[in-house]
């Protein structure tokens, strides 16, 4: 059968968060990681638009509206200037070397698939076979938020993992009720800009961004 | 009106404090919208108790026996906290710990963490209720590390990374949980999660899609509740942030996260008719009861436990469990705080002979630990009596495991406050008279629900047992 335009524009957009993620897993300068980030936030706007489209929810013009404001100009914003105020630029070997990093990524993915099948059966959704896509973003920023030691490296797989949640609602489901919609966006907003206040405390209280040094509590 | 009183006091409180908070008369302003949040939740329970169920706000707000309970519970104890936090804050002070812009922070989100806490527990909207969660999350991150010791940052981050990657899982499970329910209410989904609605037709849910939705729901909000294996960020954050913020994160933000758990399991229960829930809860909860005792810490394993077990009686006994262990872990850490500025350090080791330089203090501390290890006359002990013969009847196989919990916990515990509390000292006199009365208004008040529970309060329990079944 031949898809709808829209619908492999879905798919495109799944196909190339899938890569960014693993773009993000193995990639170590910093900057890039935030301009990954970036795109990751553009391609889920415009997956956003096209379920918009297709379905004939308006209100998820308006999420796909705030994502773009939010995740390509605010948040990339902030951590850009962060960046450059701090002058972090590389982030040191990552626990996990690389390669390695990839094939877990590439079980996590697989594994991400087989969990999905029966609930994305289930979902009466144009978008729902991207719902496995959804789930293996989340457990890849997962996987980059455990092997990175940088703070900032971190942060940026959690707004990942944000990306692939907020994904998963779009395709499972038409997206979350607007309402929610907002609320989730302002506590990553929020958590954002406390995280920038917390690399200066910890900036100023270790000379480093490097987690490494935050390992003192766990001996007790 | 109550309603929007009960919110606005703390909002308010927050606005006013944002801007005023490095004022000399803002550690009594922070009593005095305690003291208002507290009368507002009075005469909301009061409306409930004579109205019953309300729906207000466009359906999004739900208030019913057993989250009216809890609302009345975190505005007192976060009242008192507010009094206790007064001399405290004065006495941190003093040393050039904490500036007067610190002071203004601490205030402004101390309101902000009761609105989002009593937002969260009042809403109808299962997703306003993650929003409001994470919202008080972040409320706290940057109290945990007032002091920007090394230490305290360590912990605040710990706390932020953890809460957050577990709470990212409870988002998850919501999105489950609106996919289930979508598919009964249509492609309108804006009622679709709110709690009343689904609890209509919690029969109709698909049990597949709301089994793998509380796997993630429970592991979400059980971070928050500080559940083996998740409680990592636990012990730190309460060590290392400042003491009030430590009495309300234990003693009401795991009440909060117990309450979204419990609401998500009554939707499950109903749609999948199987004890899946309920066998999770009880084994998460069994597990933390026996980590906690090992790595002595308390927390509310047993009440998920009871939970679990499900009954009116167990129930009963969790409700009441929840609210003596706030109470009581409240005063536990009032009396701890003033004991640590006495010391001068937060490292119980170096904490010797309260009862030699202030007997109040040291007493407080002995009868809280007492109370907290479920020694009778408490109201712990009744209700962890109710639980171990709930166990024994439902469940034998857990009750050896439980008490084996209780009998170490007690041990550990016990040996290391009596060392605090008795022996030689070297501490010095505070600059500002401690607060003590909230210690013992706690404390006379769980010791009174341990020998009589009103039958107001029993009725009301009751009540709240039944619905959640």
């Amino acid at each position: 059968m031949q898809l709808a335009w829209t619908s492999q524009l879905i798919d495109l957009g799944a196909a190339v968060l899938l890569l960014t993620s693993f773009a993000m897993l193995s990639q170590r300068r910093i900057l890039s990681l935030v301009n990954l980030y970036a795109w990751q936030g553009a391609v889920l706007s415009m997956s956003t638009a096209a379920v918009a489209y297709t379905s004939g929810q308006h209100h998820l013009y308006l999420s796909a509206a705030l994502s773009l404001i939010l995740k390509v100009i605010v948040l990339p914003w902030i951590l850009h200037r962060l960046i450059r105020r701090l002058n972090v630029r590389w982030d040191t070997e990552p626990l996990l070397n690389i390669p390695t990093t990839m094939l877990v990524g590439i079980l996590l993915v697989v594994f991400a698939f087989a969990l999905s099948q029966p609930i994305a059966q289930l979902s009466t959704s144009i978008a729902r076979s991207t719902l496995g896509i959804a789930m293996a973003v989340v457990m890849l920023s997962f996987l980059m938020m455990i092997t990175r030691r940088k703070a900032i490296s971190q942060v940026i797989g959690f707004l990942a993992m944000e990306n692939g949640l907020f994904f998963a609602a779009i395709s499972a489901t038409h997206g979350m009720p607007m309402i929610v919609e907002l609320g989730v966006a302002l506590d990553v907003l929020v958590g954002t800009l406390i995280l920038g206040v917390f690399f200066f405390q910890i900036r100023e209280q270790f000379d480093s961004l490097d987690l490494q040094h935050l390992e003192k509590l766990k001996e007790e | 009106m109550e309603l929007w009183l009960l919110l606005g006091i703390p909002l308010t409180g927050c606005l006013v404090l944002a801007v005023f908070g490095a004022r000399g008369w803002a550690p009594e302003a922070n009593v005095a919208f305690g003291l208002g949040t507290f009368l507002a939740s009075c005469t909301l329970t009061r409306r409930v108790i004579i109205e019953g169920p309300l729906l207000m706000g466009h359906e999004q707000f739900f208030v019913d026996p057993f989250n009216v309970f809890l609302v009345a519970l975190t505005a007192f104890v976060g009242w008192t906290t507010s009094m206790f936090s007064r001399p405290y804050m004065r006495i941190e002070e003093h040393p050039g710990r904490v500036n007067r812009q610190k002071l203004r922070l601490y205030h402004a989100m101390y309101q902000l963490f009761m609105t989002t806490m009593l937002c969260a527990l009042l809403t109808n909207n299962l997703g306003l209720l993650w929003v409001a969660m994470e919202a008080a999350t972040l409320s706290t991150v940057l109290l945990v590390s007032l002091y920007r010791t090394a230490a305290s940052i360590e912990a605040a981050w710990k706390y932020f990374i953890l809460c957050g990657v577990g709470i990212a899982q409870a988002l998850f499970g919501t999105i489950l949980l609106y996919l289930a329910a979508e598919k009964v209410f249509g492609a309108d989904g804006s009622t679709a999660l709110l709690w009343t609605h689904l609890n209509a037709v919690k029969e109709q849910l698909e049990p597949n899609v709301l089994s793998l939705a509380f796997v993630f729901l429970l592991v979400g909000y059980g971070t928050k509740v500080g559940l083996a294996p998740l409680h990592n960020w636990l012990p730190d954050a309460h060590a290392e942030g400042p003491t009030p913020i430590s009495a309300v994160l234990s003693g009401l933000l795991l009440n909060v996260a117990l309450y979204a758990v419990v609401r998500c399991k009554v939707l499950v229960e109903g749609a999948t008719h199987s004890g899946l829930a309920s066998h999770l809860m009880m084994g998460f909860g069994l597990l933390s009861v026996l980590l906690a005792a090992f790595f002595l810490w308390r927390q509310r394993g047993i009440v998920m436990l009871a939970f679990g077990m499900g009954g009116p009686v167990a129930d009963f006994a969790a409700l009441l469990h929840m609210t003596v262990h706030s109470l009581t872990k409240s005063a536990i850490f009032f009396a701890v705080g003033h004991a640590c500025q006495k010391a001068g350090t937060q490292v119980m080791d170096n904490i010797r002979g309260l009862i030699v330089i202030s007997p109040t203090v040291g007493w407080g501390l002995m009868i809280g630990t007492l109370a907290i290890l479920g020694m009778p006359p408490f109201g712990v002990f009744t209700s962890e009596f109710l639980i171990v013969t709930t166990a024994m009847r439902d469940h034998p196989w857990a009750t050896p495991i439980l008490l084996l919990a209780l009998a170490i916990a007690f041990a550990a515990i016990f040996r290391r406050v009596q060392a605090m509390v008795f022996g030689e000292t070297q501490l010095n006199a505070l600059p500002h008279s401690p607060a003590l009365v909230p210690v013992f208004a706690h404390l006379s008040l769980v010791s009174m629900l341990g020998v009589y529970i009103p039958p107001a309060l029993a009725t009301w329990y009751q009540l709240a047992a039944a619905l959640i079944g």
